[in-house]
């Protein structure tokens, strides 16, 4: 339990940082640093293979292409947007509203619920299959459509693009 | 144009057939050659260790020569620096006394003889313009060295050593 | 858990870094000497005989070599870079089985440090890890060479993670396991070496392996000739030694990888025809894994000194309309094909 309250403070710590920190790259490397506490999280709680997807996806790939497109950008101070206090008020009402909701979400599950607990061994692969394609079916399906269109879509827009340069 | 020679030929690029656009065979093509020569025996020469024979007209360093009795033949004549194309070869000239009869052949003797290596281009005219047959380029290379001052050689290094037959060792010669 | 066993691991833990290091080591050295040999030259073989300390000498300069962080640099990051590129290409080879158990005594001593039920996956999520090392390095330098070869490196290897990922998804159809420990145990024997089942799969693995490792002809991310080193060129002293150990290592890693998965590990044919005891077969085993890895890193070398260089325009075609399909195709391929099997046979 002591390495569970251990990685969780790291993980708020690193998760706070990214917000803080001035520099865009380091807040994306504190990003990542959260992730891989967050799949030490998984390992905890017996879910493997949802820790390596975890790692596989957010740290290697999606992190990956948010320092990409960073080091290409090269942000820094001089190119912030100024950001009015506005922005800022509204900012810190909608961030109220989300812990709010996340609060009484919490609430309602009662953590000590059996249905929540369950099986712990819920996150090995075979287990996971088997809920997923039998369970959750319909939900899986679903989203793999909808990642299909996401695809589709993010195609059609870099199609687009050179189209436009070509009549330009 | 038309071609004279009747050797002209028209190259046509044809677009890539499948199997050619697969590229694994151009790749195993390639890996088939650079595997021969692996196997293929290395011509590099060890150099140190192993040196190629010279050719039998190299002309290498010169070497100043002596008689049968040990003494140097040159008398300082000055007909090899006036052969000379590429202007090496100064000498100092001086009078044999009574007492150097054993040092040198003749009366006149080269006291300082220097060749500038930088100059020197080895073309061998020093050795044909000799009358007393006492200068030769029968040694090696001219060594790599630091500084311009050092490829002036001098007698030091031009005059071959004494040959004293009672220094030999005897089993050798047998 | 008890002490022999965390002793046994340890042990394990420091053999298997020992041997990556040395190979990595004397990689170097084989590199040189059968690139040397494919151009009808000895190679270098003035250190020790043949050559064989000359590995030793490179470290060694580069340990006493001066250090270099250039003015305009990121020092945290530059500094990290090179570390992370090693410790990934270190801790990967943790879930590859050596070899069968070892029994000494009353212990059973199984030769792979960890086998966690999701190995294949944990290699992948190591590598994809690998590319922070070089786009950090990349980064840091304050170079415009060593971010554009950071760029390339990134978006080479998320382009050849994909049609990697999908070639092992059909191997693991038909192994139907994650586990790098139960894929190998399969391949007992010849016939069952998983290289039968998917010639294609195997294809496209080791050519993506060739892109993950920055392997010529994919070697875009340091190419000499138009980034004059790429991420590392702002690199001096022994960072620059850790980047050049962390390729080899990941050549190595990758090497043992395609021999694990596809060419059968440390099974060799008739190994329990002969007639041996099981401490023999397992030696055996290990021998002939070292085997199959080193062919692999000597075919690495084959492809380095006979291919030239792709254009990068080529390595994103060939990776995202050539690769992909080809992969996917495969995978549907294998699934047809285990139906077929399931039904009639």
């Amino acid at each position: 339990m002591s390495l569970f309250y251990f990685v969780a403070f790291v993980a708020i710590f690193f998760a706070l940082m990214t917000i803080f920190t001035k520099n865009p790259v380091h807040s994306v490397l504190y990003l990542v640093v959260t992730f891989f506490t967050l799949t030490v999280h998984y390992i905890l709680l017996n879910a493997q293979f949802l820790a390596v997807v975890n790692f596989i996806v957010y740290m290697g790939a999606i992190m990956v292409l948010f320092l990409f497109v960073l080091m290409l950008l090269n942000l820094n101070g001089d190119t912030e947007p100024m950001k009015s206090n506005l922005v800022k008020v509204i900012g810190v009402i909608a961030g109220m509203c989300l812990f709010a909701t996340l609060l009484g979400a919490f609430r309602v599950i009662e953590p000590s619920n059996e249905i929540v607990t369950g099986n712990t061994d819920i996150g090995l692969v075979k287990h996971l299959g088997n809920v997923l394609f039998n369970e959750f079916l319909l939900p899986f399906e679903i989203s793999a459509i909808l990642l299909l269109i996401a695809m589709i879509g993010a195609v059609l827009l870099a199609k687009k693009e050179v189209k436009e340069i070509k009549k330009a | 144009m038309q071609s004279l020679s009747n050797r002209k030929k028209v190259i046509e690029q044809k677009p890539m057939n499948f199997w050619e656009r697969m590229y694994l065979p151009a790749i195993a093509k390639g890996l088939g050659i650079t595997i021969r020569h692996f196997f293929k025996k290395i011509p590099t020469v060890k150099y140190p260790e192993e040196q190629r024979p010279y050719s039998k007209n190299f002309r290498g360093l010169h070497s100043l020569k002596r008689d049968e009795e040990g003494r140097e033949r040159c008398t300082a004549c000055g007909l090899c620096a006036l052969s000379c194309p590429a202007e090496a070869i100064t000498m100092i000239a001086a009078e044999r006394t009574k007492e150097e009869e054993h040092l040198y052949r003749e009366e006149k003797y080269a006291a300082v003889y220097e060749i500038n290596m930088l100059r020197c281009i080895f073309c061998g005219l020093c050795e044909e313009a000799c009358p007393k047959e006492a200068i030769y380029l029968d040694g090696p290379h001219v060594t790599a060295d630091y500084v311009r001052k050092d490829f002036i050689y001098g007698k030091d290094k031009l005059v071959e050593p004494v040959f004293d037959i009672t220094k030999l060792n005897p089993e050798k010669t047998n | 858990m008890e002490g022999a066993f965390i002793l046994e691991k340890l042990i394990l833990v420091v053999i298997v870094f020992t041997i990556s290091l040395v190979i990595a080591m004397y990689s170097t050295l084989a590199e040189r000497k059968i690139a040397g040999f494919m151009q009808d030259r000895h190679g270098p073989n003035r250190a020790g005989f043949g050559g064989i300390l000359q590995p030793l000498c490179d470290g060694g300069k580069f340990f006493f070599k001066e250090e270099i962080i250039p003015a305009g640099a990121h020092k945290p990051l530059f500094i990290l870079g090179p570390t992370l590129a090693i410790i990934t290409a270190c801790i990967s080879s943790a879930v590859i089985p050596w070899g069968q158990t070892l029994t000494i005594g009353e212990r059973e001593v199984a030769l792979q440090v960890a086998d966690i039920n999701v190995g294949v996956l944990y290699i992948f999520g190591v590598v994809a890890l690998g590319v922070y090392g070089i786009m950090l390095g990349g980064w840091a330098s304050n170079n415009k060479f060593s971010l554009m070869g950071a760029i390339r490196a990134a978006s080479q290897s998320i382009s050849y993670e994909i049609p990697m990922g999908l070639s092992i998804i059909a191997l693991l159809m038909v192994t139907g396991t994650l586990s790098m420990g139960e894929i190998v145990a399969q391949q007992s024997g010849f016939v069952n070496w998983n290289i039968w089942a998917q010639p294609l799969g195997f294809l496209i693995f080791m050519v993506c392996a060739f892109a993950e490792c920055n392997r010529v002809p994919f070697d875009l991310p340091e190419c000499e000739t138009e980034l004059i080193g790429g991420y590392h060129t702002e690199y001096s002293s022994m960072k620059l030694g850790l980047y050049m150990f962390s390729e080899y290592i990941n050549m190595f890693v990758s090497s043992a990888l395609m021999a694990a998965l596809y060419f059968g590990g440390y099974n060799f044919p008739f190994m329990y025809e002969l007639g041996l005891s099981q401490n023999w077969i397992t030696i055996i085993g290990v021998l002939v894994f070292f085997l199959k890895i080193f062919g692999f890193i000597f075919f690495f070398m084959w492809v380095r000194w006979t291919l030239p260089r792709f254009r990068y325009d080529q390595l994103m075609g060939l990776g995202w309309k050539i690769l992909i399909p080809l992969a996917i195709a495969n995978i549907v391929l294998t699934a047809v094909v285990i139906v077929v099997k399931d039904t009639y046979f």
